[in-house]
C-alpha cells in the first residue's frame, strides 16, 4: 500500500473503534490532518536548517442533543496507543458536554457524502533535490525553502460518513537576492520533480535578477499607473480572504466588502468575477464538520457582491444556506475571472508607470471603507514607453479596493497563473488561487 | 512522555545531540453575544532532535516518543547533518555544545492548572456578555479567555537537563458597533493584547470584570465620533499601541537572522547591518530598549531558551545607541556579534530561530499629565488595529482603533480611525517623552509569525506611553 493509503486505513481504524465507543443519544465528528514533509532552508545558496516533521492530528466532536465540546490531540502514529487515546479523549468530553450549555447555534450535516481523493506525487529523496537546487543555483544568492511530502486529511462521523483527501507534493519558494532588498521571487510546485522544469523557472529568475541589479531609482509618493502582476494580486486576494467573504462578517457588517452588500451600495467593476472554486483548486471537497462543498460558489459576479463563504454555525446563527465554509470562511480555492489584455503586452498597455511582481505585508487602513495598504516588495520597475528602465526603490501604497478594482481597473490579462499555497504555519496549507494580472490606471502611493 | 523522568540510553553517531520535548493543553472559552461557543480544548505532544555531524546540522519531529521513536528520529536528524553537510552554511563543528542544567515554572506554577473550572470560565464570560447592553447599534461583540500550559524539557547529549514549565492566560474583549454605514470595533487592549504568564489575578490586573460595557460605550462613543484629522504633528501613543510600535520597527530589525539573510525570502531582511551595532544611533537619548526574559508576569519569560542557553536581561538600545541584536548561539556565531537567549521554537515541530521573547521599552519620567501638557497640538492614539511595514522594517503605518484629540496641551474630543506613517531608522529619534512606570503595561502578542517553515509565537512587550513629535498623521476614507 501507499502511504497515502495506509494513513487512509490508519484513520478510518481509529474512526471505528469511536464508532464502537459512542453511546446511545451521541454523535461524534472526528477530523484528521497529518503530513509527512521534508523541510530544506536554504540561505545563501546552502543549507541553512535541513529536517523532516512527522505529525498527525486528531479533533475530536462530541453532540449530545444541542450541546456539544471539542477537543484536538496529536497521534503517536501507533495505531493500538492513538485508538486508546482517541476513545478516551472521546469520554473526557462526555463529561465535558455534561456542563455545556445548549448551542443555539450547532448544525450538523444532514446527509451522508462520503468521498476519497488521493493524489500521489513522483518525489525524489529531497537532499537529492537540494543538491539539483544548488547546483543550479550556484554563484547565486539564493534564499528559500523547499517542502516536500504527502499531506492527508480526514474526516469520519457516528453517521457512517467517511471523506479523505491526501496529496503528495513538493514546494520550493526562493529569491535570488542582487544586494539589500534587490531580488526576485520565484517557486517551483507541483506533484512531479521536473528538471526541466526548474531549469526554466531558475532561468526566467536569473534573467530578472539582472535586470534588478540596475541602478534603482526612488519614486516619490504620488499617483502611478501600474501592473500589477498575478502574484502581486494574490497578496490583495489574501487580504481580501482575512473575513470580507465572510457569512458572518457580512452579516455583522464587519467585512472590508460590507458595503457591496446593499442596493446602491458600492461595485466593482463589471469585469470583475472572484469565486470559490473548489473543482479546479487543491483544497479538499468537505469541511472540518463533514460539510460538502459544491464544486463553485460565486462570490462577485461582474462586479457585484452576490454570494459569500457560510460556515454551518453562521448558516444556523443569521438563517442562511451553509455552503462548505470552515469555521474562519476564508476562500480556499479562489479564482478571479480572466481579462481581454495578453500578459506578454503587459508592458506596452502600461506605457508609463510601475510594473510589480510582489506586494507585501498588506492591511486595511480603513477596513470599512475597503482601503487598504501595503508594500511593494522584490522585482518592481519602472517603466517607460513600454520598457523597463530602472528596479524601483520600494513603495507603500494606500488605495481603495473600490477604485483599484472598479473606476481605475484597465484590464485583466487573459492568462492566469495557479498559486499553490506555500504558507507552512502549523501545518502545509492545502488552498490555491487562480489569478490574472491587473492593469490599473491610477494607483496611490504615501511613502 | 518523558518530560521528568529517565530516557532511554541513546547511542548516536554524532558529534553533538538534543531532544527537545514539547506537551501543551489548551483550554479555549468563548461566549459570542451571549452564546457559549463549544469549549475547545488541546494537547500536543512531541518531540524535536537536533543533530551536529560531520560539521553538518538536521533535525526530524515527531509525535512519537516511545524509545523506538525517540531513536529514529535521532537517526533521522543525523542523516540529514551528514547528508547536506557539504552544502551547510556554518561549519556545526564550531558551534556551541551546551550542557544547560535548570528549572522554570510560571508565577502561578504547576499548582495553577485548574484554578476555574470549564464551567466556572463559562459563567464568568457569560456575565461579561450580559453586560455589554442591549443597545440595537451592538451588531457583534465576543468575551473569551484561553488557558494555556505548556512544558519543555531539553536533553542535550552533554548531560543538559532542563525542564520549563509555563502558565499562560489571555483574555480577550471585541465588540462591535454599526451604525448609517460605518462600522466601529472597540477591544480590550487589542486582540490578546493582553496576555501573560500567571493565574487568575491577571484579569484583575487588567479591569477585566466590567470592561464589556466599557468596551461596548466606547465603540458606541466611536461611532459618533469625528474622523481623525490629517497633517503633521505629535502623538502620544498609549502602551496598547507602543508594543505594536516596538515590535515591528525595533524588534524584527533587529533579529539576527534576519541580518544573515535567513529571512528574506519571507518575513524578509532588515534596514540593520552588522556594522551598526555599536555606535548606530536608533533613537533619542530617552530609548532604552531591553531584551529580559526575568519578568515573571510577561508573556515571554523564561530561563534557558530552546538551544539551551541562559536567559538573561540585556539591553539592545541604550540611549538611544544600538548595543546588540537578538540573536541566539547559532547566530551569534556566524555573525561574530554578541547576542541574547532568543533561540526559540513555537513547538516540537519546528526548529529554533531568532525570535523576540520579552522586549520593553523602559520606563522614563514623565507622567501622562506632563506629556499631554506638552503637546500644542496631536493625537493621543489607543489599542492598535492595522500594521504594515516594509520587508526592511522601514517604512511603515499603522492604526489605531480610538484617539483623542490634544490641544494646547489638554485632552479633547475622542475621534476615529487615526492613523499614522512614517520610516523606522528617523522616527525613534523623535522620541520626545518617555512616560513613567505608572504608564507602563505589561502586554503582547500570542500571534508573532515568521519563518520558512513558518512559525507563531508568544512574545511580550512592556512599555509606557511615548510621545513622538512631528509625525504624519491621518484619518479613515473621507
Amino acid at each position: 500500500m501507499s502511504v497515502e493509503d495506509t494513513m487512509e486505513a490508519y484513520f478510518h481504524a481509529i474512526a471505528a473503534a469511536l464508532d464502537g465507543a459512542t453511546a446511545r443519544g451521541e454523535r461524534y465528528a472526528a477530523t484528521f490532518d497529518g503530513e509527512d514533509t521534508d523541510f530544506v532552508r536554504l540561505n545563501q545558496g546552502k543549507v541553512r536548517q535541513p529536517g523532516s516533521v512527522s505529525q498527525r492530528y486528531l479533533t475530536l466532536r462530541l453532540v449530545q442533543d444541542r450541546r456539544h465540546a471539542e477537543h484536538r490531540q496529536s497521534l503517536t502514529g501507533d495505531l493500538a496507543i492513538d485508538t486508546a487515546s482517541a476513545v478516551a479523549a472521546l469520554s473526557a468530553l462526555r463529561s465535558a458536554v455534561t456542563d455545556a450549555h445548549d448551542d443555539p447555534h450547532l448544525l450538523l450535516p444532514a446527509s451522508v457524502q462520503s468521498s476519497a481523493t488521493h493524489r500521489g506525487g513522483d518525489l525524489p529523496p529531497a537532499a537529492d533535490v537540494v543538491d539539483r537546487i544548488l547546483d543550479a543555483a550556484h554563484g547565486s544568492d539564493l534564499v528559500g525553502l523547499y517542502a516536500a511530502g504527502p499531506v492527508f486529511r480526514g474526516f469520519a462521523d457516528s453517521s457512517g460518513q467517511r471523506n479523505w483527501h491526501s496529496t503528495t507534493t513538493f514546494n520550493l519558494q526562493f529569491s535570488l537576492y542582487h544586494r539589500a532588498d534587490k531580488a526576485v521571487k520565484s517557486g517551483y510546485a507541483g506533484f512531479r520533480w521536473d528538471d526541466a522544469a526548474f531549469a526554466a523557472r531558475m532561468h526566467d529568475a536569473r534573467e530578472r535578477l539582472a535586470l534588478v541589479a540596475q541602478p534603482a531609482r526612488s519614486l516619490s509618493p504620488g499617483k502611478y499607473r501600474v501592473y500589477l502582476a498575478p502574484s502581486a494580486v494574490d497578496e490583495i486576494a489574501g487580504l481580501l480572504g482575512w473575513g470580507a467573504f465572510s457569512g458572518r462578517a457580512l452579516a455583522t457588517q464587519q467585512s472590508a466588502l460590507s458595503r457591496m452588500g446593499s442596493d446602491g451600495g458600492e461595485r466593482l467593476d463589471p469585469r470583475v468575477s472572484f469565486r470559490e472554486d473548489t473543482a479546479n483548486g487543491v483544497a479538499p471537497s468537505f469541511q472540518a464538520e463533514g460539510f460538502t462543498r459544491p464544486s463553485m460558489i460565486p462570490l462577485v459576479e461582474k462586479g457585484v457582491l452576490v454570494g459569500s463563504l457560510v460556515s454551518p454555525r453562521t448558516a444556523r446563527e443569521f438563517g442562511l444556506d451553509a455552503n462548505g465554509a470552515n469555521s474562519h470562511e476564508s476562500p480556499e480555492s479562489f479564482a478571479m475571472d480572466a481579462g481581454d489584455l495578453a500578459a506578454a503586452d503587459a508592458l506596452a498597455a502600461l506605457d508609463d508607470g510601475l510594473m510589480i511582481g510582489n506586494l507585501h505585508y498588506l492591511n486595511y487602513s480603513d477596513r470599512n471603507a475597503c482601503r487598504i495598504t501595503g508594500m511593494t516588495r522584490f522585482a518592481t520597475f519602472r517603466v517607460q514607453h513600454g520598457r523597463i528602465v530602472a528596479p524601483a526603490d520600494v513603495l507603500r501604497f494606500d488605495d481603495s479596493i473600490y477604485r483599484l478594482f472598479g473606476a481605475n481597473l484597465e484590464a485583466l490579462t487573459v492568462e492566469r497563473e495557479l498559486l499553490l499555497a506555500s504558507e507552512t504555519y502549523g501545518c502545509r496549507q492545502m488552498s490555491s488561487s487562480e489569478l490574472p494580472g491587473a492593469l490599473i490606471r491610477e494607483m496611490a502611493f504615501t511613502l | 512522555m518523558p518530560l521528568d523522568s529517565a530516557l532511554p540510553a541513546l547511542d548516536v553517531d554524532a558529534d553533538f545531540w538534543s531532544l527537545r520535548f514539547v506537551e501543551e493543553a489548551s483550554d479555549d472559552h468563548v461566549v459570542r453575544k451571549n452564546v457559549a461557543l463549544p469549549l475547545t480544548t488541546s494537547l500536543d505532544r512531541g518531540v524535536m532532535a537536533s543533530v551536529y555531524a560531520d560539521g553538518g546540522y538536521g533535525y526530524a519531529a515527531t509525535g512519537d516518543t516511545s524509545p523506538d521513536g525517540l531513536k529514529r528520529v535521532l537517526q533521522r536528524a543525523r542523516d540529514w547533518a551528514k547528508v547536506t553537510a557539504r552544502h551547510a552554511i556554518a561549519d556545526s563543528q564550531a558551534l556551541p555544545r551546551p550542557a544547560p542544567q535548570g528549572r522554570y515554572a510560571s508565577p502561578a506554577g504547576i499548582a495553577a492548572t485548574a484554578a476555574l473550572s470549564h464551567k466556572q470560565w463559562f459563567d464568568l464570560l457569560m456575565a461579561e456578555s450580559q453586560s455589554a447592553g442591549d443597545d440595537p447599534r451592538l451588531v457583534d461583540w465576543e468575551v473569551s479567555c484561553e488557558v494555556v500550559r505548556t512544558t519543555q524539557r531539553l536533553v542535550t547529549s552533554g548531560g543538559g537537563d532542563v525542564v520549563q514549565h509555563y502558565r499562560f492566560l489571555m483574555p480577550s474583549v471585541s465588540v462591535t458597533a454599526h451604525a448609517d454605514g460605518d462600522t466601529i470595533v472597540r477591544t480590550l487592549n487589542g486582540y490578546r493584547g493582553i496576555c501573560q504568564q500567571g493565574g487568575e489575578e491577571i484579569l484583575a490586573r487588567f479591569g477585566f470584570a466590567g470592561s464589556t460595557r466599557r468596551v461596548a460605550d466606547e465603540a458606541l462613543e466611536l461611532l459618533a465620533a469625528p474622523n481623525c484629522p490629517s497633517g503633521t504633528m505629535d502623538v502620544l501613543l498609549a502602551p496598547d499601541q507602543m508594543v505594536l510600535q516596538i515590535h515591528e520597527s525595533i524588534g524584527h530589525p533587529l533579529e539576527l537572522d534576519r541580518i544573515l539573510g535567513d529571512e528574506r525570502n519571507f518575513a524578509g531582511t532588515s534596514f540593520v547591518t552588522a556594522d551598526m551595532f555599536g555606535s548606530y544611533r536608533y533613537g533619542s537619548e530617552l530609548l532604552n530598549i531591553t531584551f529580559d526574559p526575568t519578568r515573571g508576569e510577561e508573556l515571554a519569560s523564561y530561563a534557558f531558551d530552546d538551544d539551551g542557553t541562559r536567559a538573561e536581561k540585556m539591553h539592545l538600545i541604550r540611549a538611544g545607541v544600538l548595543e546588540r541584536p537578538l540573536g541566539g548561539a547559532i547566530s551569534q556565531q556566524r555573525a561574530g556579534l554578541p547576542g541574547v537567549a532568543n533561540a526559540r521554537a513555537c513547538s516540537w515541530n519546528r526548529p529554533p530561530i531568532d525570535r523576540m521573547a520579552n522586549l520593553n521599552l523602559e520606563p522614563g519620567t514623565s507622567t501622562f499629565d506632563g506629556m499631554v501638557s506638552a503637546i500644542e497640538l496631536g493625537v493621543y492614539m489607543q489599542t492598535n488595529c492595522s500594521w504594515s511595514i516594509d520587508d526592511s522594517r522601514n517604512k511603515f503605518q499603522f492604526g489605531c482603533e480610538r484617539g483623542r484629540m490634544i490641544r494646547n496641551g489638554k485632552l479633547a474630543e475622542v475621534i476615529k480611525r487615526p492613523n499614522y506613517r512614517g520610516v523606522s531608522a528617523s522616527f525613534w529619534r523623535s522620541l520626545a517623552h518617555v512616560g513613567n512606570a505608572d504608564t507602563l503595561e505589561v502586554l503582547g502578542t500570542p500571534y508573532c509569525g515568521k519563518g520558512e517553515p513558518s512559525q507563531v509565537i508568544r512574545v511580550g512587550h512592556a512599555s509606557p506611553a511615548c510621545v513622538f513629535t512631528g509625525v504624519d498623521v491621518f484619518g479613515g476614507e473621507a
